[in-house]
């Protein structure tokens, strides 16, 4: 199926054209030496990037300030199910509104964020941490709650636009709790 | 899309045999493990046991650590001299329960497992699994949301393609370098995902009813840049090697799939269009809005290796024309059925049958719903699997180079053949 | 000034002989050769690696190894701990005197072939009246070690492997030495010394008489690399060690120093042959034109071997392999009739010598590159798309 004189071996010739091109281009073009050095060099975090949970606390203490109310959705939506919560007790045993136990295994956990996407209160959010390697394969990644708590500023820095928007909400929705607190009491 | 199907026919040939080899049912009884005795052969496997002829054979194991076989898979491979005479795929090292898990938690839990069935195209296979649950609920899907899947669809097949064309030469032997042009593309893509989903692989993206989140700001920008410049690498990749003249002798007329023979196996997707059959889901079901967008679809005339990595080439080229209208047209709008619900899904009893044109060919998801939140019975039609049935026939009579190449043409991924 | 720096290497060599006693200093003389020879290409054949992967790296967007030492300059060094200190596997049912002699039966000869190549003024170490059979009759012992180290390993790939390797090596043996006959023939001598001095300067002139500034030259240079490439299992020739099908094939049993062994013999044949190729079609240690004679010999030829190295990193980076059986086709219904070919138009070349009216340079030159284009034109066609191969035309479906 040859039209005409073809002279063979012109595609060999062509494809190494085509590779002396990437050699020298790769030292006058960036687009032609595309790696990124590690751990030199990192790439800059994009804003919806998740690796594994973390906990949103507000203010500056991690007991007080955590949002998690222990309602466990995500532990029953968790696809490999990897979360264990146990609500906290007071002293009679009555459950409480926070979590005594949250327990993410972060060798289990799938990254797949329907946690985050659940929860009623904005208090599991998606981590962007990655250099988590540790030496003890059984229970090495079994994360704990204290390990587990970030606060609003840690979360703005990896997630901006996110943080932003869900703290504006949490405070409205806090100004209207304590308005008809208020309003409640008063009347 | 017949091109020459008659049930009878295919009746009589299952029972008599025609499509499987004559000893299969004899090889399949003595599935005793073969016996790996120092002194050599004392037993043989049971592909070797199905050979009758002349001669010295050698009985090879290609895998399942091995560089060529696209992840864990064996193939038993019984040669004379170089020539196979017989050979038979063993698989399962990648069986991970996904059919049972998606029985086990709610709809929603399903999907991140989709990601995970053909790795390299997470979006599709979500995609795939929303139509399945979204015609088993009657959901409708808004008009961005549809744009949206459409545009990660193709951005996906492009990616896909890029992979296979370096992974059949990085098999071909040429030293990793349309690998490495390849990935660089691939890498653009995927930065894309990662700022659209948050993941670069395991996107876990489309809900039922439609998306989970909107296009962040400057993300159809950023888009429109990466398939400005796919062309110029299309370009570039065609110089290095379509008219190489050894590829070209590596595989043009080697695994040659006859239309007939591609139609009563099953095989879909790329694979069929190169034996000539004009069958493209996007054509003939017209799922989402693909009806709306002007695109060809090449088929190629002789059913071999070389037709199957030009048909993927095209491929690519008419997908970056599909993104180039659907980024141009994509509306405002919400991005969401309202109806859907994340939690307590709990469509009403039933049964349907989601397909679409995965890069690998026709990805399908079976649901049966007894209206409780988990599906009664999850059953996934993989491409990559149906397509590997038939590597026995496309390889008998070649060498045994022939027949990494052809593996590596063929286009399987492990993740989806054993699920 | 010029001749002492370009011969300092031959003074510093017979003034340390002189100071060794009478009876000794024969052995003393081999031995500064041969301890200076294989130390200038082992670290060639260390450099040599480095620049593969980072020549390759570059060819694919990529720096290559730049961790170890500064442009990863240590990284031979850090490759040469790795391959000592791995443990040396041999398996249970191997045959372990072949096992072992293999790697041995590799280097040897091809350490042994260094002996005749001319690598500056009179730095050859032994000027052999034969040396280009003395060349290629050490050079097809390789190919017994990779028979024996496919044999020996007890593995059905390695065996392949072998198998391969066996077919490839010997079918390509013809097309190397045909190559080089038209050297020989118009050099009048088989001596690489003596090949070197017919592609002298001319009395009056000022460019060398290379080989390769002739039509055959040119043909049997292209030849003579191809064949090159072949024997030394170099992409896209690597059949043997086809990595992505038989994985490292003859090698795939050996680890640690034996298999550093071989990469070191495959390297150094390649050296080795490249060299060869150097002295028969490109002047040797010769300087392109008497002008640039100031610049040593030796240089010269480093030179003229890293372009030679250059270009198989430059095809290793671009083409894939060749199938086994057209690879042998490739040989036999290509190479060989190119050659036998080529040697008639050197025969021409030399018949014609005499011509002298005006045009006769763009006659001769003319006649050889028409003879030769048309014979590779008709050979290549034949083999090619007698068989169907070629670009196609796409369909779309409605």
């Amino acid at each position: 199926m040859s039209r005409g004189v073809r002279l063979v071996g012109l595609g060999i010739v062509k494809g190494l054209i085509e590779t002396a091109r990437n050699f020298i281009g790769s030292y006058r073009d960036p687009r032609r030496l595309v790696t990124v050095e590690y751990p030199e060099v990192r790439l800059p975090p994009v804003e919806r990037a998740r690796t594994f949970p973390m906990l949103v606390y507000d203010g500056a203490d991690p007991e007080a300030g955590l949002r998690c109310v222990a309602c466990k959705i995500c532990e029953k939506e968790c696809p490999p199910q990897c979360i264990y919560i146990e609500a906290d007790r007071d002293a009679r045993g009555r459950v409480l509104k926070r979590p005594r136990v949250f327990d993410v295994d972060c060798s289990v956990c799938m990254g797949c964020q329907i946690c985050a996407e659940v929860c009623p209160f904005d208090a599991i959010k998606m981590n962007t941490e990655y250099e988590l390697a540790v030496a003890d394969r059984f229970g090495g990644l079994l994360l704990r709650k204290s390990q587990l708590v970030r606060s609003t500023e840690y979360h703005r820095t990896v997630h901006p636009q996110e943080a932003v928007e869900i703290d504006a909400q949490v405070a409205q929705a806090r100004a209207r709790a304590e308005a008809k607190a208020r309003a409640g009491g008063g009347g | 899309m017949n091109g020459g199907l008659d049930e009878r026919a295919l009746i009589g040939a299952l029972s008599t045999g025609d499509l499987m080899p004559e000893s299969a049912g004899a090889a399949i009884e003595e599935q005793r493990p073969p016996d790996a005795s120092p002194s050599g052969s004392a037993t043989r496997s049971p592909a070797a046991e199905s050979v009758r002829g002349e001669g010295e054979f050698l009985e090879v194991s290609l895998g399942p650590h091995h560089p060529s076989t696209h992840g864990v898979f064996r193939v038993d491979v019984v040669l004379d001299g170089e020539r196979v005479v017989r050979l038979k795929p063993v698989f399962g090292y990648l069986h991970r329960n996904h059919e049972k898990l998606g029985e086990r938690g709610s709809y929603l839990a399903a999907m991140p497992y989709t990601d995970r069935l053909d790795y390299f195209c997470s979006l599709t296979n979500n995609w795939a699994y929303a139509l399945a649950v979204e015609k088993l609920a009657g959901l409708e899907v808004p008009e961005r949301a549809e744009y949206i899947r459409v545009i990660a669809a193709e951005l996906t097949r492009v990616q896909n393609h890029a992979c296979l064309i370096g992974f059949l030469l990085q098999e071909a032997g040429a030293m990793g370098t349309p690998i490495m042009y390849a990935f660089r593309e691939r890498e653009k893509v995927l930065d894309l995902f990662e700022s659209l989903t948050g993941a670069r692989m395991m996107c876990n993206y489309f809900r039922f009813g439609g998306c989970r989140c909107d296009l962040p700001p400057g993300w159809i920008e950023q888009c429109r840049r990466v398939v400005a410049e796919l062309p110029r690498f299309l370009d570039e990749f065609e110089n290095l090697l379509a008219t190489n003249e050894i590829l070209m002798a590596r595989t043009q007329g080697v695994g040659v799939l006859s239309a007939a023979l591609a139609v009563n196996a099953g095989v879909t997707g790329p694979n069929l269009r190169a034996s000539g059959v004009n069958y493209d889901l996007r054509k003939a079901d017209r799922y989402g809005i693909y009806d709306r967008f002007k695109f060809r679809v090449p088929l190629g005339a002789h059913g071999d290796v070389y037709d199957r990595y030009m048909i993927r080439v095209l491929e690519m080229r008419e997908s970056v024309a599909i993104l180039d209208q659907a980024l141009a047209g994509i509306p405002e709008g919400p991005i969401l059925n309202p109806r859907s619900r994340l939690r307590s899904f709990r469509p009403r009893a039933g049964e349907a049958y989601g397909r679409l044109e995965a890069p690998k060919g026709e990805l399908g998801f079976y649901l049966i719903s007894d209206g409780s939140g988990s599906p009664y019975r999850y059953r996934i039609r993989p491409p990559s699997f149906i397509n590997l049935t038939v590597l026995e026939d496309l390889c008998v009579g070649r060498l045994l180079q022939d027949a990494i190449v052809i593996l590596g043409g063929i286009d399987i991924v492990m993740g989806e053949v054993d699920r | 000034m010029v001749e002492a720096i370009d011969q300092v290497f031959v003074n510093l060599k017979h003034a340390v002989v002189g100071w060794a006693p009478p009876a000794w200093q024969a052995w003393v003389s081999a031995g500064l050769t041969v301890a200076a020879l294989m130390g200038v290409f082992m670290s060639l054949f260390a450099l040599v690696v480095l620049l593969e992967r980072k020549g390759l790296g570059r060819i694919q967007n990529r720096p290559g190894p730049n961790r170890v030492g500064p442009w990863g300059l240590l990284q031979p060094m850090a490759d040469f701990i790795k391959m000592l200190t791995k443990e040396d596997v041999v398996p249970a049912g191997a045959d372990r005197v072949v096992h072992f002699l293999a790697p041995v039966a590799m280097v040897a000869p091809v350490l042994l072939a260094y002996a005749v190549l001319p690598v500056g003024r009179n730095m050859a170490a032994v000027d052999l009246d034969a040396g280009v059979l003395y060349f290629f009759a050490v050079g097809a012992c390789i190919e017994l070690s990779v028979f024996m180290a496919g044999w020996a390993g007890r593995n059905k790939f390695a065996l392949l492997g072998a198998m391969r390797a066996i077919a490839q090596m010997i079918s390509y043996e013809l097309p190397l030495m045909l190559a080089a006959v038209p050297a020989v023939m118009l050099a009048g001598t088989l001596s690489l010394g003596g090949i070197v001095e017919a592609q002298a300067v001319p009395a009056g002139g000022w460019l060398a008489r290379w080989h390769v500034l002739t039509p055959w030259g040119l043909a049997g240079l292209a030849l003579f690399t191809i064949a090159a490439l072949a024997e030394a299992n170099r992409s896209p020739f690597d059949l043997p060690e086809g990595e992505s099908e038989i994985v490292a094939g003859h090698l795939v049993e050996y680890s640690g120093f034996k298999y550093a062994l071989f990469f070191i013999g495959e390297y150094l044949g390649m050296f080795a042959v490249s060299g060869l190729g150097i002295t028969l079609f490109l002047g040797g240690w010769r300087s392109p034109a008497s002008f640039l004679d100031w610049v040593p010999s030796y240089l010269w030829f480093f030179a003229k071997l890293g372009g030679f190295v250059a270009l198989f990193i430059w095809l290793r980076g671009t083409l894939p392999r060749v199938r086994g059986d057209q690879l042998m086709a490739l040989a036999w219904k290509l190479l060989v009739p190119m050659a036998l070919l080529n040697i008639a138009v050197a025969a021409g070349w030399h018949y014609s010598a005499g011509w002298s009216f005006a045009g006769a340079w763009l006659a001769r030159w003319g006649l050889g590159l028409g003879i030769l284009g048309l014979g590779y034109g008709a050979l290549a066609r034949g083999l090619y798309e007698s068989q169907g191969f070629g670009p196609r035309v796409y369909r779309f479906a409605d």
